[in-house]
């Protein structure tokens, strides 16, 4: 249940008087801390709780119903049992607290060394920590107890060390993530012995895990130290709800009532580490979320100021869309906000392709252009809302005027078939599990209802087409087996094969070599003036867009800035932003930091 | 291919000899008093004394131990102390139904924590609340105590199945099946429960790849991708889950099995180990690292075949 650790040990800044502020508010972490706080005090007041000790037996009062004296009723042997629960959380949080200290003491500084120096002990500790995890817990633990009699502190000593090497995991990970940190680096020039960066660096990282473990492996250890007392392989003087419950499964045919308590006070004492260690999960990444949001609520505000001033222009902006292949009318795209607002990427934008043109979307990363791109595609993230405007391909309109989405049926009649996409990454973006030619193939068997051998021949052929020089074995390839070059040739092959009218690249360069960069670009060109597509492209580059686009979309902050013929937009750029942007790209230099204008 | 089952056999041979030695030489401590056990408190000194020398406990552990692993190696585990039964013997009849149940089991909570957790991970909403809170609920309560809550409900008050005991499928199908119903929903809830968490975290992760997005600008269906791709890309860590899950399922039985009386290894573990039967113990204890191992090893060709860049 730990598989959020790289979202945990993000929320370290977080101090944690704060982060337990945070718990006390969330409902579940209130009972779950409280019903632990109230386990604690019965398990230290039990001897002024209880109201009979919890081995005095009644010979007259055996099984008895739940009455004034014996609030809970009484086991087979006339005891009462509210007092043996209440002595029995003794045994249950010292076993729980044995467990996580030792589990803690093996686990966390194994885990602190292996992660921090690697190399041998690493390697040793790794494979002793996968074997401990191999080992079957309850058959070691009564191979222990064969060894050391019924002790269940020696047990629970052992199964701290089984479960170990959940901590030693955790602490490696997180480590190993912030050994080479340039704060960590910092530390290490500034003459800080390794001692002292492990400790004042490292132990806050994964401090927050480690507590939110801890509490699950509480719940953990209860589950085993009932489990082997209710086999009778406890300490027969100690009172132990794993033994009621025994006791109870006895009688079961008699009075199936004497297992109801046990039970019920093992199943609500796990699920309420269980619900802590959940809420401080949750309110370790709720930390984070606050900081977000704040940040965002600052920005929904600045754009809703904008939107106001957007609906007086836009009217006079609006294209008429007549017969473009594409054209994309006021579109405004956003992601609802915890505050129930939306944040918007893409405001009030117009912009249209004609048939064998290429279009260019020019603008920073955070400007909205592969936004505005995924839209077209239908394949923005599923929380994101079409809050305005209208996209229609070849005289059809793909937004749904109901819900603010696409119109995934609209869509599917084109993907693939009449609008494809070339993707940024070209690593990323095939499935590792498939091989190359597979890939190739599928889409046009279902696109093209034509048969596998013809697309395989097909397939072949487009490989050859974008510059592979031995398709056949790309073909036979799987996608780690092949060059980013290729992978991006094999992409753009993808994008072509089902011949679409519309093709939308997303930076279909920019993850490439300087030297492979021309060669595809080439390519796209070729391809496009050979099968006459409309081309959308993506880009940050106005080199790449002088190479190829006919006509240019300049976007900044979500907002088309300036549009026109990519000549005139080049040699005569009327708004200041083009111009910054323009002059940044000549001279070669990648951006640093956000471009601004004077206006701006 | 060959050469990586050899060595993960080799690793794992490595490991069943440290396991083995470290057993060993723990049980060292319990076998002490074991004559005056067998012979009860009545026996005399001298009768002990023959005892010891007869079970061969005179002699110094080492020489033991290194016995015990040559003839173990020959496939001779010995017999039990107690019960004079040949080790081999007793587990091959009982470890058939400790893995009858637990592979029911574990095959089970696949099916339905792969179901559960792909409907959360893509439908997210009000079942991926539901799958977070099952998933609480199943950490919550034991194995044990499920046993106990069904038994008591479908076994004694209903009275729809057997509450315990065993029969083999070889004298009746219909009873052999209403005999494991009870024992094997006693192992699944709790699996299922933690596994359906982790395979939806391990779907949400594979539909955030790049990759998904563009299968579906390809005109490929939702389905397809789904069925096909994601629960492909998304496989290998839930089949981490479950053989972690079988480790566990492994240990849970003894009690499962003490519960509904069923003669598996977990009660011969339950015994050996309270009487001090060293030769058992450490039979069970070989024999459970094995299955272990195998089924590693099992999990490990899946995944080299589910993934093409670690196949070796």
């Amino acid at each position: 249940m730990s598989t959020n650790t790289a979202a945990i040990t993000h929320g370290v800044a977080i101090v944690r008087s704060s982060l337990f502020k945070r718990l006390l508010k969330n409902p579940l972490g209130l009972i779950s801390s409280g019903l632990i706080l109230l386990a604690i005090a019965a398990a230290i007041g039990a001897n002024f709780l209880a109201p009979f000790d919890p081995n005095h037996t009644d010979a007259m009062n055996l099984m008895a119903d739940p009455n004034a004296s014996h609030w809970l009723g009484t086991d087979a042997a006339g005891r009462d049992i509210l007092s043996r629960i209440l002595f029995g959380t003794r045994g249950t949080l010292i076993s729980a607290a044995v467990v996580v200290v030792s589990s803690i003491v093996i686990g966390v500084p194994s885990g602190l060394i292996a992660g921090y120096y690697g190399k041998r002990f690493d390697a040793v500790a790794s494979w002793l920590a996968n074997m401990l995890m191999s080992l079957p817990a309850m058959i070691v633990l009564l191979a222990v107890r064969a060894a050391a009699g019924p002790s269940i502190l020696v047990s629970m000593i052992v199964f701290g060390l089984l479960i170990a090497p959940g901590f030693f995991r955790l602490t490696r990970t997180a480590v190993m993530g912030v050994r080479n940190e340039l704060y960590v680096d910092a530390a290490r020039v500034s003459g800080l012995s390794d001692s002292r960066i492990i400790s004042r660096h490292i132990l806050t990282v994964v401090r927050a895990p480690i507590i939110i473990q801890s509490a699950m492996i509480s719940g953990i250890a209860i589950s085993i130290q009932s489990g082997l007392e209710f086999l009778g392989l406890g300490d027969p003087t100690m009172v132990s709800w794993g033994s009621m419950l025994l006791e109870g499964f006895q009688n079961i045919y008699v009075n199936p009532k004497l297992v109801l308590w046990p039970g019920l006070v093992i199943t609500i004492t796990i699920g309420a580490f269980a619900l802590l260690g959940n809420a401080l999960r949750d309110a370790l990444e709720d930390a984070q979320k606050v900081k977000l949001s704040r940040k965002q609520a600052a920005k929904t505000l600045a754009n809703a100021m904008a939107d106001v001033a957007a609906h007086q222009t836009s009217e006079s902006v609006k294209h008429a869309s007549g017969d473009h292949l594409l054209s994309v009318d006021n579109l405004s795209v956003g992601y609802p906000q915890a505050n129930g607002s939306l944040k918007y990427v893409v405001q009030d934008v117009s912009l249209f392709v004609d048939r064998g043109e290429v279009l260019g979307i020019v603008g920073e990363s955070g400007s909205g252009k592969t936004q505005t791109a995924f839209s077209i595609l239908g394949l923005l993230p599923e929380n994101a809302k079409i809050a305005a405007g209208h996209i229609v391909f070849s005289g059809d309109e793909l937004v749904s005027p109901t819900d603010g989405s696409i119109s995934q049926k609209e869509l599917a009649k084109f993907r693939g078939k009449r609008i494809a996409y070339i993707p940024q990454e070209p690593m990323s973006n095939l499935d590792p599990a498939f091989k190359i030619g597979y890939q190739l193939v599928r889409p046009m068997t279902q696109v093209l209802k034509i048969s596998k051998s013809e697309a395989r021949v097909k397939a072949l052929q487009l490989l050859e087409t974008v510059g592979i020089n031995n398709p056949e074995r790309v073909f036979n390839s799987y996608p780690h087996e092949i060059s980013g070059g290729m992978a991006q040739r094999v992409l753009i092959a993808g994008a072509v094969s089902c011949d679409p009218d519309l093709l939308i690249a997303d930076e279909p360069t920019t993850a490439l070599d300087v030297t492979v960069q021309a060669e595809v670009l080439d390519l796209l060109r070729d391809l496009q003036t050979r099968l006459g597509m409309g081309m959308v492209l993506v880009t940050h580059n106005f080199g790449v867009v002088a190479d190829l686009a006919d006509r240019v979309v300049v976007m900044q902050y979500g907002r088309v800035v300036e549009t026109g013929d990519v000549r005139s937009i080049l040699r005569n750029p009327q708004q200041e932003y083009t111009k910054v942007l323009l002059s940044s790209m000549l001279e070669g230099k990648t951006p640093m930091t956000m471009l601004t204008t004077k206006e701006a | 291919m060959l050469r990586f089952i050899a060595k993960r056999l080799g690793s794992g041979a490595l490991l069943l000899l440290v396991i083995s030695t470290l057993t060993y030489f723990l049980l060292f401590f319990s076998s002490t008093s074991v004559a005056q056990n067998l012979l009860g408190d009545s026996a005399t000194a001298q009768q002990v004394a023959a005892k010891t020398h007869e079970l061969g406990l005179d002699r110094p552990i080492i020489t033991r131990y290194l016995e015990w692993l040559g003839n173990a190696l020959h496939g001779d585990f010995g017999t039990s102390w107690f019960t004079n039964q040949p080790i081999f013997e007793a587990l091959a009849t009982r470890l058939p139904i400790t893995l009858t149940i637990v592979m029911l089991a574990i095959g089970t909570a696949a099916v339905l924590a792969t179901v559960l957790g792909m409907a959360a991970a893509v439908k997210g909403g009000a079942t991926d609340r539901l799958v977070q809170f099952l998933a609480i609920a199943g950490f919550a309560v034991p194995n044990f105590v499920v046993a106990i809550a069904i038994v008591t409900l479908f076994a004694i008050n209903l009275a729809l199945l057997p509450a315990t005991g065993w029969v083999p499928f070889t004298d009746n199908l219909g009873n052999w099946a209403k005999s494991l119903i009870l024992p094997v929903t006693a192992l699944v809830i709790n699996t299922v429960a933690s596994a359906a968490q982790q395979i939806r975290s391990a779907f949400k992760d594979v539909l955030s790849r790049d990759w998904v997005r563009t299968l579906r600008s390809r005109g490929i269906s939702n389905t397809e991708i789904l069925f096909k791709h994601v629960l492909r890309s998304a496989a290998p860590a839930g089949l981490t889950v479950l053989s972690l899950q079988f480790v566990g399922m492994l240990g849970g039985s003894v009690i499962i099995e003490s519960i509904f009386a069923l003669p598996g290894v977990g009660q011969l573990v339950v015994s050996s180990t309270t009487q001090g039967d060293t030769p058992v113990v450490m039979g069970v204890v070989v024999f459970t690292v094995i299955v272990v191992i195998l089924v590693n090893l099992a999990v490990d060709l899946l995944n080299g075949w589910l993934n093409p860049k670690v196949r070796v």
